[in-house]
Parts: C-alpha cells; structure tokens; sequence
C-alpha cells in the first residue's frame, strides 16, 4: 500500500513537469493545421468560439480550482472587455490593441475591488458579490445607451489589424485567437509551476495550514481573481473585434454559468481539462442552437451527472483510470522481478 | 395624487415584495445553517410553487385553498427528493461541489418546467377577489397585498415555533451547530438535512405561490425573486432568521422606492448594489455575527 502510494505521487509529480512540453507542442500542430482540414465556415465559427471560451475557462479554473473559490460573474468581466473595447474603438477612436490593453487593466482594477472585501474574508462571499455584480453590470449594458447602445447593442466595431494584416475574416481571427490560447495556457501553467503556483495548490488544501506557513492566503487570492478576470476581458476583447456585433443578451447570467460548467466538465484545477471542457459544451451548445428550447435542461442534466459520478471531472477521471491501470501492471511486473 | 400617499403606495408594495424576499431568504438560511451550502435550487422552488398552483387552479379548477396545499407539499417533496438522491450520492461532499451540483440541478428543474409549462408568462386568480381597498392614508391596497402580509407573519410565527418548541426543529438546531454532538446525543443528521430541504421547498412554494396573482407567473419567475431572496440573506446576516426577516423588508422597500422616486430602469439593479454595499461596509450583514465555518 505503502508503495503503492509512493510509485502514485511520483508519477504523478512526473506527468506534470515533463509531458506538458509534448502537450503543447501538440496544441501548437493541431493549431497550425486545423485550417487545413476544417474548409467549412461554420466549424471555423465555432472554433472560435472554443477558443474565446478556453481564455475565460483557464482564467475561471485559475480561481476555482486552485483558489477554491466560486465566481459567477465571469459574464460581466468579459462583457466588460467586449464594451471597453468597443467603447474605447467607436466612440473615442482609440486605436484597437491599446483599447484592448486598457480594457484588460480597467476589468483588472474593478475585479479587485470587487475580489479584496470578498475574498479577506473567509467562506463563500465572492459567489455573491460576483453574482450581483454580474447583474448589474449586465443590466447597465442595456441601460447606458449614451454608451452602449442599449438593447441593441453595438454594430461595426472594428477588427484588429497587425501592420496591413486586418483580421476581418474567420480563419484569420482563427490564427489570432489561437494564439492567445497557446499563450494564455502557456501563462498558466507556468503559473501553477511557479511560487505563486505552489502557494495557491497549499491554499486549496488546507488555508489555515497555508496561513500559518507564511502565505498570504487573501492577498493570493485577489490576485488569481484578478488575474481570471483579465483572461476573461482579453476573450472579451477578442470577441468584440472578431464579431464586431456585441449586445448585452451575450453576457447573462446564463454565461457566467456556462463557463462554470466548462470548469467543471474539464476538471477543476486541470489546465488541459480547461480545453477539454469549452470545447465539448461549446460544441454541444453550437449542436443545441437549432433546438434552444432543450438548452437549460441539457446543461442542467449535464452539470448535475457530472459532479454526482465524476466530480473531478471528465478529462481528469479518464486519467486517473489509465493512471492507476498503468500503476498496477507496474507494481505487477515489479513484484514478479522479486 | 400627491407625494406622500405616492411614497405611502411605493411602501406598501415595497413591503409586500419584501415578505415574499424575506421568505425566500429563510429558506437559504435554513439550508445553509444545515449544511453550509448555498442552495440556487431554492429559486426554482418559487417558480414551481407559482406554476403548480396556476396548473390546479386554473388548468384543472381545484379549488384556491386545496391547491395551496397539494402544491407546497408537492414542492415540499421536490426539495426532499433533490436532497435524498442526488445531494447525498454526490460523491464528493466539498461544499463547493455541492454549491455547483445545486446549480445544475436549478438548471435542470427549469428546464423541465420550461419543457412542461413552455415559457409564456401566465395569470393566478386572486386568493380573494380584485375590489382594492381604500387605506386612510389614500393609498390603495388589493386584497392580495393583505393575504401576502397575513401568510407571510403566520408562516414565520409557526417557523418560529418549529425551531423554538418542537422537538424536530430543536433537533434541527442542534445539528446546525454541531453536526457530531447531534449525531452522538441520537440526532439522525442526515434526516434532519431531508428536512431543511423539504422546509425550504415549501417556502420557495408558499413564496411564489402567494405572489403569482399579483405578478404573473412562469417557469423561471423564480430566478429573479430567488436571486434577491439571496441578497436579503446576506444583507440581514447570512444564517441568522430575524436578519432575513429584515433584510427582506429593507430590500423590497429600498427597491420599491429607488423605482418610484429615481428610476424604474435600474429597479433590478438596486438589490444586488445594496448586496455589493453590504460587502463593502459589514460582510457579515445587518444581523450576523463573524463567519462560522462549516466542514
């Protein structure tokens, strides 16, 4: 038993720093390819909706899975990147990678003073104060025509451009949106490989342990929150210049749901799981358009199957399976060696 | 139609929004003082009460007072069925699994209503007749607005006995402080768990029941009652009853007020501001006292 349990952590600690390399390696030739085999547009659309919602899902399962703590307004932080961008691009003509820059910070600096009276505090405050916080922002978003168009929402805002190159059409923003996942995955992982990485996994396990060895727990706790806030503003830049159409309808409650459900599909505090989860429920979300009367009951059957039989997730059960097999031929063959 | 009797009216239906928040609430703090959870299922609780009702009532012409029992006990029993099968099989007990796990299943009770009943907006007859009555004060108030009041401090007079005179309830109390002690003196914790679920199951109902002939009724009427129910909780103190009670009151009249005297737009909004203040300035609510952290 004993034995066993240690072959489990060090493989266990083996997986995570080594294979991550081949991993992303993979990622970066599934990215560069795809294009070649996917001709049709919609499945380029939808791809890059998977993308947009891998950014705010890695962003969210930063906060969930290693800070353990619960938003539900992940909806507001990327519609306020969507808004700030258009705003800032429409109405003031401010150039687009600097509105996109400035939405990032302006989203960072609200969330943490949303996050720092929450999050000082110990139990689930943050779950409510981003609750509302997602309501009212989306509620603003209709409310504040003088800026936002109202209900309506915002038409032609413009799309990012590099040098000549304009990122007006979906395989392009295939490429641009890609390559902010491979970098804010990238971000990521080196993240949770690092100190700040290591204090949030201690955290997670136990606070008062991770308290009394000298981490700051509510001071790491506002900066993951902030940080998750960021990546969702990024994706709600990005969404913003690819569709040029946004109009509060996109940034409900039901999103910030969504994305929990992502989280949650994928693998609380699985990096990997992140992409696994946005893309299977962005899929089956695209799947279910046709049919948006069986949408709530689908992803309330899912959710709920979900965290009953497998509450660590999808992708993270089905490696825990091939894990253990693995671990038992190995304590086999080595038994037989004796 | 002068200032003050207009304030008066804004009051008046300020309150009556208020009871129904402050019986949202008391269902949150019941199943969060059982389990450390916070239950999101309790939203659809009110939408299912409003919609059982209208089904009896006006699909199958039982009459007003049968149908107000058969549908709180029928929610009574969703409550306790969502807390029997897929709570306690969860296989994990974190409680922040368990919040998610009472998302998806929101979600999926809504969805099924939203399957059964479809998604238009439907009426309730009137407990009692629509003849507005003529207060001194100039304002008016529908006999509805009375039952909602009356229904209201009588479902908290006989909660307030529950946990104060019976056995159960006392035995429910015990096992809100400590879930180990309890089971030591012979409290069976799971079953008094079942029974904060089916309590809180026949609040949302009683809840949405009572306000559907005044605002109409649907299959997710009870995510916006629901979701404010929640910030009364925290605004009177998460966990704590008399706090409920208050910060039920305080919302549906600050709200009823804000929409009256600066703008109906924003009238939403004004709970969840109020939430957000009340986080700010004093976490722990109007009526709570510190954090008690449950494993």
């Amino acid at each position: 038993m004993e034995n066993q349990k240690g072959y489990r952590e060090k493989k266990m600690a083996y997986d995570r720093s080594g294979k991550d390399v081949y991993y992303f390696g993979a990622l970066l030739l599934i990215i560069v390819f795809i294009p070649v085999f996917v001709k049709s547009k919609y499945y380029l659309i939808v791809l890059n909706i998977i993308g947009l919602n891998t950014i705010v899902v890695v962003g969210l399962n930063l906060l969930v899975g290693f800070a353990g703590q619960i938003s539900l307004g992940h909806a507001a932080f990327y519609g306020l990147g969507s808004y700030f961008s258009g705003i800032l691009t429409m109405n003031y003509g401010c150039p687009q990678w600097p509105a996109m820059a400035l939405a990032m910070l302006a989203t960072g600096a609200i969330a943490y003073l949303i996050g720092y009276p929450a999050l000082k505090l110990r139990g689930h405050y943050l779950v409510m104060a981003t609750l509302g916080f997602g309501i009212i922002i989306n509620i603003l978003m209709g409310e504040l025509e003088y800026f936002t168009g109202g209900h309506d929402g915002m038409i032609g805002i413009p799309p990012l451009s590099i040098g000549g190159l304009k990122f007006d059409n979906d395989l392009k923003n295939f490429y641009l949106i890609w390559t902010f996942v491979f970098f804010c995955m990238l971000v990521a992982r080196n993240l949770l490989d690092s100190r700040v990485g290591r204090a949030l996994r201690a955290i997670h396990g136990s606070e008062v342990a991770a308290d009394s060895l000298g981490v700051n727990t509510a001071s790491y706790k506002v900066k993951v929150f902030v940080l998750s806030a960021m990546f969702a503003s990024v994706s709600g830049s990005l969404y913003a210049h690819y569709i040029t159409f946004i109009s509060p309808s996109t940034y409900d409650f039901y999103y910030s749901i969504q994305v929990v459900t992502m989280v949650i599909v994928g693998g609380m505090g699985s990096l990997w799981g992140s992409l696994f989860g946005a893309a299977v429920l962005s899929f089956i979300s695209e799947a279910l358009h046709v049919a948006k009367q069986y949408h709530i009951i689908a992803y309330g059957v899912f959710l709920s199957l979900i965290l009953i039989f497998l509450p660590e997730g999808v992708l993270v059960s089905i490696h825990h399976f091939y894990q253990n097999r693995k671990l038992k031929k190995l304590i086999a063959t080595e038994e037989s060696s004796l | 139609m002068g200032l003050s009797q207009q304030i008066a009216q804004y009051i008046i239906t300020g309150l009556t929004i208020g009871a129904i928040y402050a019986i949202v609430a008391m269902g949150f703090n019941i199943i969060h003082n059982a389990t450390g959870i916070v239950n999101f299922a309790q939203c659809e609780f009110i939408s299912l009460g409003g919609m059982f009702v209208y089904t009896l009532v006006v699909l199958l012409n039982v009459p007003m007072i049968l149908s107000f029992f058969v549908s709180l006990a029928g929610v009574a029993l969703i409550g306790a069925a969502i807390e029997r099968w897929p709570i306690r099989y969860a296989r994990s007990k974190e409680i922040i699994i368990l919040i998610f796990l009472t998302i998806g299943l929101s979600g999926t009770i809504r969805g099924t209503a939203q399957q059964i009943w479809g998604t238009d907006n439907v009426g309730v007859p009137a407990f009692s007749g629509e003849n507005p009555i003529h207060l001194a004060g100039g304002a008016v108030i529908l006999p509805q607005h009375v039952w909602v009041f009356g229904i209201t401090i009588l479902v908290m007079l006989a909660l307030h006995h529950f946990f104060k005179n019976t056995i159960l309830g006392k035995a429910m109390r015990a096992a809100a402080v400590n879930r180990r002690a309890a089971a030591l003196v012979g409290i069976s914790v799971n079953r008094m768990i079942l029974v904060s679920f089916a309590l809180s199951g026949a609040l949302g109902a009683v809840a949405g029941m009572i306000i559907a002939p005044i605002s109409t009724t649907s299959y997710d009427t009870g995510i916006m009652l629901g979701l404010k129910g929640f910030a009364a909780a925290i605004l009177g103190g998460y966990g704590s009853f008399p706090g409920a009670i208050l910060g039920g009151i305080m919302l549906g009249v600050l709200e009823s007020l804000g929409a009256g005297l600066v703008s109906s737009q924003y009238k939403d909004a004004t709970a969840f501001l109020v939430l957000l203040l009340v986080l700010f300035v004093k976490p722990t609510g109007i009526m709570g006292y510190g954090e008690s952290e449950r494993v």
